[in-house]
């Protein structure tokens, strides 16, 4: 009563008590947007506690990172989980997407769901490269190096970009302070405030149905069955992230996340040099195609083609309707279907070539 | 000499003009056999890409057509170079450092005195036209750059190009010197480490018995010959109470107990049991026997413990355990193995004892923290299945509390 006097609950209450979640056979989809939100919140909070020991110079990063999986009690643990729940993360946060896609629910009144869903997974996939190269050993010094050269390849703003990323001409100690101010900083800030937007439209416009859904029952004179958010289906959320904490807490421990080899910036890149997982369509794309195209380098050719196809996707509610507001269903299915085939394929290539 | 300063001049010429007329060339390539052989092997030689031809070396006018001109005694045309004149007539280019270094600055230009002073360099000069003189080994008419890999003196061919005489038995036969030497040292460790590991740097003939300057090396002289290369065991050896006595004997130091050419890779066998090299000189019971067995024993027993912490560790790191430190550690103690086979060419038990010791020590820490490592997987499995029967039973309270809310009011 005391609370509710102050912070006037009645209205949060109210409103939990009559959001409800559609139920049909794709209902499941729908687990993956929270399990994403779970796992941010798991990097959060062990963020933090690998804060209280990383130190973010060249002459320590390795070293602090190696005293936290060696020496911290239950470090290992905690670093490890940090980079596996990263992983799942955006894996999470790739399925949530193709399912809002597929499902789609990025139709109108959530195009701005939609568009702040896309910025989250650029936002995760900042925080993956940023926080790539922050233990400061071999590969991830490497991958940075690649990653920013094809940077600075941009006409024009590349080579001022590619500086501003790397704090100089180089990868090296601005470098690796400049990343950890993003990583820590600045993406969290800016994904904090995103996220709530993200959240608060969801809340807004509530779950979507399919279409084909609305349709069958619609046609049965009925209307699609609800299940009430609170406790139904936040009990079901709860189950799966239980599964998902078994699942991240198994690989953790199974397979410890690897330190591998300090950076030496003065040693030859070792053979098999890649990113991670999430970043190897786009890389071994770049790596097929030829040096020129025409007068256009290739590399250059290719960040244009992805830029291009980047203001496609986050496009997509917008051409996804035609000028007589009939949906291009097709179009949008087979540019999902096109664009997961082109990222497993790719990526797999990628991974064992 | 007028006549070689003529060719010379007119290579020279030639040379700047860019478009020299080479009459030795034309006419000899389209000759057969063994006319047209020096025209066609001289198309992948250095001195012709450096602008010299056929004249610079064996005389005469390439100016004119006509062979009797051009191949005129008037006009300075030697012919074919006698065996014995050969080394001069290069010298005449190779020692005229005014001349090598037009072409290359850092060229040295002291073979031919080189040459004077060796065995091959004196036979020569004895009158022995058959022993080895620049030809022999750069090969004529397709003489390549030194770095060159089709070169017979390309560190990987010097060898064979060596072999090509000193395995030949009835060639000599009349030098009285044996022609095991190429089949010995492909069975050393230093053709393995050239032949096979592709290090160039490693030893072939030259580097101990010289290039130009080709000499065996004496009895007295074989240590600071592998000392060359083994600093720091000739400085032992020096140490070592066999340096007086093998030098007394008159037999050479390292050649004792390795060999010469066939030199094999080196193990603790050579100090004890039916490999040691000991039992060459020391009878079975005696002191200097015992101590080759003593030392044996103590490298054997640091080579066994290294191996039993390295399984332990690499068990450790597969299961994904951070045991870099351990293993950094590791490499400390291999040093001290290292050390100890080093210090074995002093000979005294004491100093082979005293890096096994440090050795054993740093064996004993790092399988320790590997076992650690691996009693803390276990703990971490442990830990997991706990974890993961609680997070099981949890799922299965919500799934029932879930079925209880959902079930129909009975």
């Amino acid at each position: 009563l005391w609370l509710e006097e102050r912070l006037g609950l009645a209205g949060v209450r109210e409103f939990i008590r009559h959001k409800s979640v559609p139920v049909h056979s794709a209902t499941m989809w729908y687990y993956f947007g929270g399990i994403t939100l779970f796992l941010f919140v798991i990097q959060v909070l062990t963020g933090i506690l690998l804060l209280l020991y990383y130190r973010p110079t060249i002459g320590e990063a390795f070293e602090s990172v190696q005293f936290i999986t060696s020496r911290v009690e239950f470090g290992w643990l905690v670093r490890s989980i940090h980079s596996w729940s990263a992983n799942l993360m955006i894996l999470g946060a790739f399925i949530h997407m193709f399912s809002v896609v597929f499902l789609r629910a990025y139709r109108r009144p959530r195009e701005v769901t939609w568009l702040s869903g896309v910025v989250l997974l650029g936002l995760a996939l900042g925080f993956g490269f940023s926080g790539y190269l922050l233990p400061w050993n071999e590969v991830s010094y490497f991958a940075t190096k690649v990653g920013t050269d094809m940077a600075a390849s941009l006409p024009g703003i590349g080579p001022p970009l590619a500086r501003y990323l790397r704090g100089g001409d180089d990868v090296g100690g601005a470098t690796l302070t400049r990343f950890f101010g993003f990583h820590v900083a600045v993406l969290p800030g800016i994904t904090t405030l995103v996220l709530l937007l993200h959240l608060a439209l969801v809340q807004k416009h509530g779950i979507s149905s399919p279409p084909r859904v609305e349709e069958e029952y619609r046609l049965r004179g009925q209307a699609v069955p609800q299940m009430p958010f609170f406790p139904n289906f936040f009990l079901r959320e709860l189950m799966a992230w239980y599964a998902a904490l078994g699942v991240l807490g198994s690989l953790a421990a199974i397979f410890p996340w690897e330190l591998g080899v300090k950076a030496d910036p003065f040693a030859p890149a070792p053979a098999g040099i890649r990113p991670e997982w999430y970043f190897l369509a786009p890389f071994y794309t770049l790596k097929l195609l030829p040096s020129h195209v025409w007068i256009i380098e290739g590399e250059l050719l290719g960040l244009i083609g992805f830029a291009l196809l980047g203001v496609f996707w986050v496009l997509l509610p917008f051409w996804a309707v035609n000028r007589e507001g009939i949906e291009r269903k097709r179009l949008v299915t087979g540019a999902g279907v096109a664009l997961l085939a082109y990222l497993a394929t790719f990526s797999a290539l990628g991974y064992w070539k | 000499m007028s006549g070689r300063r003529l060719a010379l001049g007119l290579a020279a010429v030639f040379a700047a003009s860019g478009a020299a007329k080479d009459s030795c060339l034309e006419c000899h390539s389209s000759l057969d056999g063994r006319l047209q052989a020096p025209a066609a092997a001289y198309a992948n030689d250095i001195h012709r890409h450096r602008g010299f031809g056929c004249a610079a070396c064996h005389g005469g006018d390439p100016s004119y057509d006509d062979p009797t001109i051009a191949m005129s005694p008037a006009r300075g045309f030697r012919g074919k170079i006698a065996r014995s004149a050969v080394p001069k007539l290069c010298a005449g280019c190779h020692s005229d450092a005014n001349l090598m270094h037009k072409f290359n600055p850092r060229q040295r230009v002291d073979q031919y005195a080189q040459y004077l002073t060796s065995i091959h360099g004196k036979q020569i000069a004895a009158g022995d036209e058959a022993a080895a003189n620049c030809v022999d080994c750069h090969s004529v008419h397709d003489i390549r750059n030194v770095k060159d890999p089709l070169t017979p003196v390309h560190p990987l061919r010097l060898p064979g190009t060596c072999a090509r005489c000193h395995s030949d038995a009835a060639r000599m036969a009349k030098y009285k010197i044996p022609t095991r030497q190429y089949d010995d040292y492909h069975g050393s460790v230093h053709w393995e480490a050239l032949a096979k590991r592709g290090d160039l740097s490693a030893p072939s003939c030259a580097s101990c018995h010289g290039n130009h300057g080709a000499t065996p090396p004496q009895v007295a002289s074989v240590a600071a010959v592998c000392g060359t290369c083994h600093v720091l065991l000739e400085d032992l050896f020096n140490k070592s109470p066999h340096q007086p006595v093998f030098a007394s004997m008159g037999v050479a130091g390292c050649v004792v107990c390795h060999g010469n050419h066939e030199v094999r890779k080196p193990s603790a066998k050579m100090l004890a049991g039916t490999e040691s090299v000991c039992s060459q000189c020391h009878e079975a019971a005696s002191a200097g026997a015992l101590a080759g067995v003593e030392m044996a024993n103590l490298i054997g027993k640091l080579r066994q413990e290294l191996d039993s912490s390295d399984r332990v560790l690499r068990e450790a790191a597969s299961a994904g355990m951070e045991v870099s430190e351990a293993l950094l550690r590791q490499q400390e103690a291999s040093e001290n193995f290292v050390k100890a086979r080093v210090a074995v060419h002093e000979f005294r038990v004491a100093a082979v004892g005293k890096p096994v010791a440090d050795g054993l020590r740093i064996a004993a820490e790092t399988r320790r923290a590997g076992e650690q490592a691996l009693e803390e997987k276990d703990r971490r499995r442990i830990g997991l299945a706990i974890s993961l029967v609680t997070i099981a039973v949890t799922m299965a309270g919500l799934w029932m509390a879930i079925r209880r809310i959902e079930s129909p009011p009975a």
